[in-house]
């Protein structure tokens, strides 16, 4: 049997203990430049130059966005679980949180392990001797078929329908292509470059929507990200109570450990959503300003759906500046608060308010609050209908590389490169897609090109 | 009467040469069996080597030291470069040959080797002691013995002519057919299969009227397929163009009742990409004319080769349509086109050094595993060759990946896939494409080959030459810089932007608008030295330059890829042992027995979980 040798393979990140609540989680990053991956967004001391097995306390940071407080265990090539350089990164164990930290490495160039993969590595690395490997043989097939059933679950409604047919097209491009090179010289009629632009705008619009969707998707599963914007004393809190209170199912993550949890989470009508930087985060390490901005367009940032509270025409103003920078595509809501006053129920006037969306409550004596919930609840049904929602990251990251590869595309197109080259990113879509409906690109090719076209000689 | 060889070859076509002489050229003592020593490499289609990806193959054939680049150079009429206006990766070489010079070319060069030895008979068995092979017995009743054997039996296995309602058995036109050989392979545990494929009619080009067809020339500049130093071609015969039309499709479907295609007399699978002239007006109705190649057979031969008229229909209707093709409204036929079906075992029963599971020391090459075309053949044929020598010598085999030759690819697609109709190339096979580059075949293989002692000094001292002077290019063009008021009064004139600052000639050559010629006029100092560089080297070291992002992408996917392509597993895993592996997936990884995880992954029914079952279970 020949010597085992440490073979150290392209970053991987996953989530290593189980998915769902508990005070901490844990995210698994293995593989080459897994350190320096990791050390880009840690903000602490340089993980890079500490040694092995030594856990490091910072802040993860990612676009200038705090995202937790981790401990970073830095583990150095070969002793780690999987052989390779590895860090495990502690964080608090919310969903969300987890969510971010595994975007935010895939974003940068790590890729989400596939069912069993770290063991897979282990092994090839000689960390498990054959009875050992055995023994866990049977657990990851196992999961591999429940992940490939439930990633097909998860291709809900029409998205696994769209993704067939934008597979469905793509090949049919591509065969054109290829058909173009193996029998250039023959009596074939290829479709014009035009054609295919306009066919791979299609797919990109067809894509995009899929890749938007994500956030949203991921939201349906961890709860719909919502903000309460508004001055001090403006009531956040007292609404956020009267939502909370007037529900009977209040789901925090874990009864009894509210300490641990970074938001509340509320269920309406079987749809979850999740009240951002509204209590308890580390308050006591922020520095107290009058309106929070920083910290307001932060939560905005990361919300769907935002609600502007005001009392007064001051304050009113005072939302609106912030809601001028808000991306048009966010949802929000104008929630008038304290009606119950007898000299605040009064109409404000103003440019942004003017929309629709417009509410007027009293948090404190509990009117409108109904009205609020059945807007809140149009405004996220509006968004499930209208759209077909990517749940799973795996899927996500796969859609962002086809989005890449059909741009790079496009640029050859622009460019006017040949066929040859155009086929090769092609491919890669074609690729990145199949890694997500589970299928082979090269034969669907032939198939396609010998069942449509006449070709000569 | 015979002393006992290494290596028997059983048939002399484009597999069986190149079988017999890359063997002998290693050290083998090598016997060639044919039926007919007058029909040694017959060019039994149409007279042309080469093509899109099929060129791609004889120039890979010939950096390992193969015999049909040469022969192609010595006996072309025609050279053409096709797609010249695509990436590099698609530029094909093809010719087209003198059909007798050729053959003849080919048994004086197999006469050269010292170590070929010739026998025409018909092989009626396979010898075999204890699951190995010990030789063969032929029609004359004589056992001949030999360490291995190549079977290249072509279409000749219980090969069926047919012409319209006529059938005869036959192996092409007026020759035999070999009977016995399938009947004893069944017998021994081999499943076989029936394939089709056909051929044109060939006419008298005297009778034909060139001025009403479109006449196709060679390139102004021949290239050719060997590395080595051939000769040039100095001139040319044109091929010709001209269409069908409704009227002769007309005709055409007046014999369809006679047909043997569509009267199900023929059971064998054709090849799709490769239809016959009726099948064409029978899948395509909407299309009321399809494009016919008139060739020339050879340089003074007047006979002519229809290309894209290949037909079983009966003669009369072959005659009576091509009347009405502009140009042969007098034509005169030498040989009606016709149809032939013919055993092939389906490609799966073999190793990837083309070995059978079942016998030892057996090989197949060429036809009998269902592939088509001259070139597919000759590379099975080396391939076999160097393998049936390397095993009898106890040596590593030659196992070429995809990533490295269109024959890799070939071998891995018929060995895991198998095929249900005759299996041609293209370059759409390929997924690492851009690397397999006709231009730069002798870098990646002509090491490989000499290491084993099949390429020659010659070629190896070659290459090494070519990669130095490739190397020496690039460095010198990136260290060269022009400053803007020195060319971009020329830039402008070759319609490409001007530059800002210093740039390098190197940066300057990565601009669709420039090439190597622009080059030397921007830097004229460096003209005479650019053009005591061999042509080969320049046009290597160009492509690297312009085409380096792409070809830098498919290396890494390469990479990326190879680390499955090098966990091997060994030959005799049990794989019933592994409970977690599914029903399909041990079905097909029994009889397929892969060598790496790569060649498991791509076999059809082993899915990505059986994989992973997999690598778990390969200790490393």
């Amino acid at each position: 049997m020949e010597k085992p040798f440490i073979q150290q393979q392209e970053p991987i990140c996953a989530l290593a203990t189980a998915s769902g609540v508990g005070a901490i989680a844990v995210i698994r990053v293995s593989g080459i430049g897994s350190v320096e991956l990791v050390n880009r967004f840690f903000y602490g001391k340089d993980l890079t130059k500490v040694k092995s097995h030594t856990v490091h306390f910072g802040t993860l940071q990612y676009k200038s966005l705090l995202i937790d407080e981790v401990l970073a265990t830095v583990f150095r090539s070969p002793k780690s679980f999987t052989k390779e350089d590895s860090v495990e990164i502690s964080c608090h164990g919310s969903d969300y949180i987890v969510r971010q930290i595994l975007k935010m490495l895939v974003s940068e160039g790590a890729r989400m392990a596939k069912p069993g993969e770290f063991t897979q590595r282990a092994f090839l690395n000689g960390q498990f001797d054959l009875v050992q490997a055995e023994a866990v043989a049977d657990l990851i097939t196992a999961d591999s078929d429940v992940s490939h059933r439930t990633a097909l679950n998860q291709l809900r409604g029409g998205f696994s329908k769209k993704l067939y047919l934008l597979r469905e097209e793509l090949i049919h491009f591509a065969s054109l292509i290829e058909l173009e090179l193996d029998f250039g010289e023959e009596d074939v009629e290829f479709a014009q470059r035009d054609d295919l632009r306009q066919l791979i705008m299609h797919l990109h619009q067809t894509i995009h929507p899929l890749i938007d969707s994500f956030s949203f998707g991921n939201a349906l599963k961890e709860g719909i990200p919502v903000a309460i914007i508004g001055s001090p004393n403006v009531g956040k809190s007292t609404l956020l109570n009267a939502l909370l209170n007037e529900e009977k199912a209040i789901v925090t993550e874990i009864a009894g450990t509210t300490r641990d949890v970074i938001e509340d989470t509320l269920v309406l009508e079987g749809m979850k959503f999740r009240f951002i930087d509204t209590a308890g985060i580390r308050e006591t390490l922020d520095v107290v300003e009058s309106m929070g901005i920083e910290r307001s367009r932060r939560a905005m940032e990361q919300a769907d759906l935002v609600l502007f509270l005001y009392d007064s025409e001051q304050t009113l103003r005072e939302v609106e500046q912030l809601a001028k920078g808000l991306n048009t595509e966010k949802k929000y809501i104008w929630v008038q608060n304290k009606i119950d006053l007898p000299d605040q129920n009064s109409t404000f006037t103003s440019e942004v308010s003017s929309s629709e969306n417009q509410v007027k409550i009293s948090a404190h004596a509990q009117i409108g609050l109904d009205e609020l919930k059945s807007v809140i609840l149009a405004q996220v049904h509006q968004q499930a209908a209208t759209d077909t929602v990517v749940t799973n990251l795996r899927h996500y990251e796969h859609l962002l590389k086809t989005s890449a590869a059909l741009d790079e595309v496009l640029n050859g197109l622009d460019a006017g490169i040949t066929g040859d080259f155009l086929a090769q990113d092609i491919r890669l879509a074609l690729f990145h897609l199949g890694e997500i409906t589970g299928t082979i690109v090269s034969d669907d090719l032939l198939a396609n090109i010998f069942s449509k076209f006449c070709i000569g000689k | 009467m015979f002393p006992e060889y290494d290596v028997i070859v059983v048939g002399a076509g484009h597999a069986g040469c190149e079988a017999a002489a890359a063997a002998a050229n290693m050290g083998s003592k090598v016997l060639l069996i044919t039926m007919n020593m007058q029909t040694i490499a017959q060019m039994s289609c149409n007279p042309a080597m080469g093509g899109v990806a099929k060129g791609q193959i004889v120039r890979e054939i010939d950096a390992l030291g193969g015999q049909s680049g040469l022969i192609s150079d010595r006996t072309m009429i025609q050279f053409r470069m096709l797609n010249r206006s695509k990436g590099p990766a698609m530029w094909s070489p093809r010719c087209q040959s003198d059909r007798m010079l050729f053959a003849l070319d080919w048994r004086q060069t197999l006469e050269d080797i010292t170590l070929v030895d010739f026998w025409q008979d018909t092989v009626k068995e396979i010898l075999i002691k204890d699951g190995k092979i010990r030789g063969v017995k032929t029609s004359l009743g004589i056992e001949i013995s030999s360490k291995a054997v190549v079977l290249t039996n072509g279409t000749f296995l219980n090969g069926l002519i047919h012409i319209g309602e006529k059938n005869f058995g036959g192996g092409r036109t007026g020759e035999k057919a070999a009977t016995g050989i399938t009947e004893q392979l069944v017998t021994l545990g081999f499943e076989t299969g029936r394939m089709k494929t056909g051929t044109p009619p060939r006419v008298d080009g005297r009778s034909l009227d060139y001025s009403r067809m479109e006449e196709q020339p060679g390139d102004e500049n021949p290239g050719k397929f060997s590395y080595k130093e051939t000769p040039r071609l100095t001139k040319q015969r044109s091929c010709w163009i001209t269409y069908t039309n409704t009227k002769v499709h007309e005709i055409l479907k007046t014999g369809f009742d006679k047909s043997p295609m569509f009267s199900g007399r023929i059971k064998g699978l054709g090849p799709r990409y490769c239809p016959s002239v009726e099948d064409k007006i029978n899948r395509f109705a909407d299309k009321d004319r399809h494009q016919i190649f008139v060739e020339p057979e050879g340089w003074t031969t007047v006979e002519v080769y229809v290309n894209g008229f290949s037909t079983s229909l009966p003669e009369d209707i072959q005659y009576k349509a091509m009347k009405e093709i502009p140009g042969f409204e007098n034509v005169r036929m030498f040989r009606p086109g016709y149809a032939i079906e013919y055993d092939y075992f389906p490609p799966t029963q073999l190793k990837l050094t083309l070995e059978t599971h079942l016998i030892e020391h057996l090989y197949f090459a060429g036809q009998i595993n269902g592939t088509t075309g001259y070139e597919e053949a000759a590379c099975q044929g080396l391939m076999a060759g160097v393998n049936a020598h390397l095993k009898i010598n106890e040596q590593n085999p030659l196992i070429l990946k995809r990533s490295e030759a269109y024959i890799g690819v070939l071998i891995d697609d018929l060995v895991n896939k198998g095929t249900e109709e005759p299996y041609r190339m293209f370059t759409s096979r390929a997924e690492y494409r851009t690397l397999l580059r006709q231009d730069n075949a002798d870098i990646r293989l002509t090491e490989k080959s000499a290491a084993l002692g099949l390429a020659d000094e010659e070629r190896l001292s070659l290459v090494k030459h070519k990669i130095d002077q490739t190397e020496k290019l690039v460095e010198e063009l990136s260290r060269e810089k022009v400053f803007p008021e020195e060319v971009n009064d020329l830039l402008a004139e070759f319609e490409t932007s001007p530059i800002r600052e210093k740039t390098s000639l190197l940066q300057l050559l990565k601009r669709p608008q420039l090439t190597m010629d622009h080059i030397k006029r921007i830097k004229p100092s460096m003209a005479s030295w650019l053009e005591s560089l061999s042509t080969d080297a320049l046009e290597q070291g160009e492509i690297h330059i312009k085409y380096d992002s792409y070809i830098e992408k498919e290396r890494l996917m390469v990479e990326k890829m190879n680390r499955m392509e090098d966990l091997m597993i060994v030959q005799n895993f049990n794989y019933d042992s592994v409970s977690a592996l599914s029903f399909e997936g041990r079905e097909k990884l029994k009889k397929t027995r892969p060598q790496t995880i790569g060649q498991a992954s791509r076999i059809s029914g082993v899915s990505p979980s059986d994989i992973s079952v997999l690598m778990i279970h390969i200790g490393r």
